[in-house]
């Protein structure tokens, strides 16, 4: 690209050729004041404020800075007492029409324009036009226009209906320069449409996530709705973005696996009794996790989805766990959980805490003693399962609230509490995949599907299979320093694997004698640590001694008695047997 | 004298035969029909043995693993399970009672299941009779 000498206000720059004269001045720090210019968006010079003079050639003008494309030896003059007067007049100008838009009043106070020649009108869109070129040129949607003509030009949709085909994206709200655009119920909206998904299409999920690099969701990024915008992309210096990339596999080759999967929140739509999913205003502990969170869809502000703050908030204990229809495990977590949700919302709202609870479990350090603050701070404890929570109002005081029905085991009486918010704290449940990652892994599984340890305390990392470990809630439900106090312990016996260079095995395998061998291969998938395989040279199966365990199932499964379990052998086990006949 | 069955157990290492040896440990009175022959798995119980049991003189034949999903080799106890089915059958072509082979889960907790397990063996086994053919030879003719 041609490379252009100019000069701006008395300084000589260069530039490549035909760009626009305002990223030059950008470039500068010279300030050239812009209304219908955005960077994203093909500049259209119709607002005119960004007038500035250009001498070329002993020939001077006045000209749009924001579409001007600069060309060799220009000189331009941004604040010239001519610029300055040209702008007055079309700052006079935007408000006959708009005479109350605090951009151009703003405008007018840096040009020293007191009272306006022509009047101030009360309009409140300068018809620049910003949002009819983002809706058509980024967005790729054509839902905004230009209608009518003269006095009575104005932007709208077609015949000033709502329009199928806006997507509701915002773009046009957010371009407008004068702010006469703006979203009806944003938030409202917002939190009905993805109420604990992401503020914007484009994120990092949450603050201390690992990687912490942004990435797209995919239901709500334009780009995927129309095939337009990635001005992402385009003001991406690093060029990282690339919206058609695929997922992709990755191969790496590793001495050891430590599978710390984690868990899954129980959906608690199953437990129809509690109205999630059914009514409003009832969220599982994650989501309310989310909700308070400082980087969250609200600040961290409480808010329920019609933008108040609750009044009262209930907390439901072990929804899915301690119940024999789901899980019959204690979740460890919610208790604690529960504790300082309570201690938040009181904190943060002053709301009435209920707290349904059947045994407080607090077993940590320092968590009694944040039971006993709390129940200073005056949070209600009532004992007792929840039994259901309904929108159902007998009585007036409980018009427009959920009534959560208990029976408080302490008092023996049934009691109807009126609250605005319900929490469940779900229980911990084994992820949906566990079962896959487990065979993958040749994990073995308890019967709630969580990970089974080699021994609860001679081996609580290991697995069957040496060289893989567990750690955190994939073994069971845990919180964050019994998970951190494990990783560590998985992370270190994996570490002492490599560092010592080479690994002991039991002498206690299975060897295939290649002469009786039938080569069937019935021992191939029996094998659950696949130390087993065909070796076709030899036509015959042979197995692994680093990987073999022992068990012997092949041993007994195998119909020419070619394979010989060590120690444990046919003639050694049936000669005892014919011993202890004896 | 009354008949004591002679029953052979066949348990394995990590759950059964430590569950008996908790039951030994915990000073639990049970019978003392089952004399114990450890393998690695319950995966590791050949039908042959089985065989090999009734026919050197047992009376019955008690298997016990890992209950299911517990197995310390994963999947060897559901090895047993099918190959148990099996075997019951071709058993029961060749005349043996039912009750006389038993495949039971024992965890390495279950002391007290140990022994109840041998007791209600014991007792079933006691009251079907000695393992023997009508002229009081052994029933598979060793």
């Amino acid at each position: 690209m041609k490379v252009v000498k100019l000069k701006v206000d008395g300084v000589e720059t260069e530039a490549e050729d035909r760009t626009s004269l305002l990223t030059v001045t950008k470039k500068l720090g010279i300030k050239v004041p812009t209304l219908c210019y955005h960077p994203i968006i093909e500049p259209a010079g119709v607002c005119r404020i960004c007038t500035v003079e250009v001498r070329m050639r002993n020939r001077v003008r006045l000209v749009t800075a924001c579409n001007y494309p600069v060309s060799e030896g220009i000189e331009v003059l941004t604040n010239s007492e001519r610029v300055r007067r040209t702008r007055r007049l079309i700052i006079e100008w935007l408000l006959s029409r708009c005479g109350n838009v605090k951009v151009l009043n703003d405008l007018a106070a840096e040009y020293g324009i007191t009272e306006p020649r022509f009047g101030r009108g009360d309009e409140d869109c300068i018809l620049c036009g910003l949002c009819v070129r983002v809706c058509s040129d980024v967005v790729g949607r054509h839902v905004l226009g230009f209608f009518n003509r003269g006095t009575t030009r104005e932007v709208n949709t077609p015949y000033g209906e709502t329009s199928e085909e806006c997507i509701a994206c915002g773009a046009c709200a957010y371009v407008c320069p004068t702010g006469c655009i703006t979203i009806q119920d944003e938030e409202k909206l917002v939190r009905q449409e993805l109420p604990m998904g992401p503020i914007t299409p484009i994120s990092i999920p949450f603050m201390q996530a690992v990687p912490a690099v942004p990435v797209i969701d995919k239901a709500s990024c334009v780009y995927f709705k129309t095939g337009g915008c990635q001005v992402c992309k385009s003001v991406c210096e690093k060029q990282a973005i690339e919206h058609t990339a695929d997922d992709k596999l990755v191969e790496f080759e590793v001495g050891s696996i430590i599978a710390a999967t984690g868990f899954q929140s129980m959906d608690p739509t199953r437990l129809s009794q509690y109205g999630y999913g059914r009514l409003g205003n009832v969220f599982t502990a994650l989501e309310f996790e989310k909700l308070n969170n400082a980087s969250g869809p609200t600040g961290g502000r409480i808010l329920m989805a019609d933008g108040r703050a609750p009044e009262s908030v209930a907390l439901l204990h072990c929804v899915g766990s301690r119940d024999k229809n789901y899980h019959e495990y204690c979740s460890r977590v919610c208790c604690m959980m529960a504790l300082k949700y309570a201690h938040l919302i009181h904190e943060k709202t002053g709301a009435a805490v209920y707290d349904f609870f059947i045994d407080l479990r607090c077993f940590g350090k320092g968590y009694e003693e944040f039971y006993n603050r709390l129940l200073e701070e005056g949070v209600f404890f009532i004992r007792g399962r929840a039994g259901e929570v309904s929108d159902f109002a007998i009585y007036e005081e409980e018009r427009g609230k959920l009534i959560v029905r208990c029976e408080d085991t302490l008092i023996g009486v049934v009691r109807r509490i009126p609250v605005d918010m319900v929490v469940l704290m779900t229980a911990l449940e084994p992820a949906n995949d566990a079962n896959n990652v487990a065979r993958l892994l040749n994990i073995s599984c308890s019967k709630d599907s969580f990970f089974l340890e080699q021994h609860p305390k001679l081996a609580p990392v290991a697995t069957p299979t040496d060289g893989v470990f567990i750690a955190g809630a994939c073994q069971g439900p845990k919180d964050i320093p019994d998970a951190v106090a494990q990783a560590s312990a998985a992370a270190s016996a994996a570490i002492s694997l490599s560092v010592r260079g080479r690994v002991e095995i039991e002498p206690v395998t299975c060897v295939v004698d290649g002469e009786r061998c039938a080569a069937c291969r019935i021992c191939n998938t029996l094998c659950p640590f696949t130390a087993i395989s065909f070796d076709i040279e030899k036509d015959a199966s042979v197995i692994n001694d680093a990987l073999c365990k022992g068990c012997g199932t092949c041993a007994a499964a195998c119909p020419s008695s070619a394979i010989t379990a060590r120690h444990f052998n046919d003639r050694q086990l049936l000669n005892e047997i014919a011993g202890v006949c004896a | 004298m009354s008949f004591e069955p002679k029953i052979v157990g066949i348990l394995c290492n990590w759950c059964s035969y430590t569950g008996a040896d908790l039951a030994g440990t915990a000073r639990i009175q049970y019978a003392p029909n089952v004399r114990v022959v450890r393998v690695m798995c319950s995966g590791r119980v050949d039908p042959s043995f089985v065989l090999k049991a009734l026919q050197c003189g047992a009376d019955g034949v008690l298997i016990a693993g890992c209950h299911l999903g517990d197995c310390h080799y994963q999947s060897g106890n559901y090895k047993t399970m099918r190959r148990f089915a099996l075997m019951k059958r071709v058993l029961a072509q060749l005349g043996v009672e039912p009750d006389r082979v038993r495949l039971e889960w024992v965890s390495a907790s279950e002391g007290e299941r140990w022994a109840a397990v041998v007791n209600d063996m014991t007792e079933k086994v006691r009251a079907l009779g000695p393992f023997t053919s009508g002229d009081g030879n052994n029933a598979l003719g060793a």
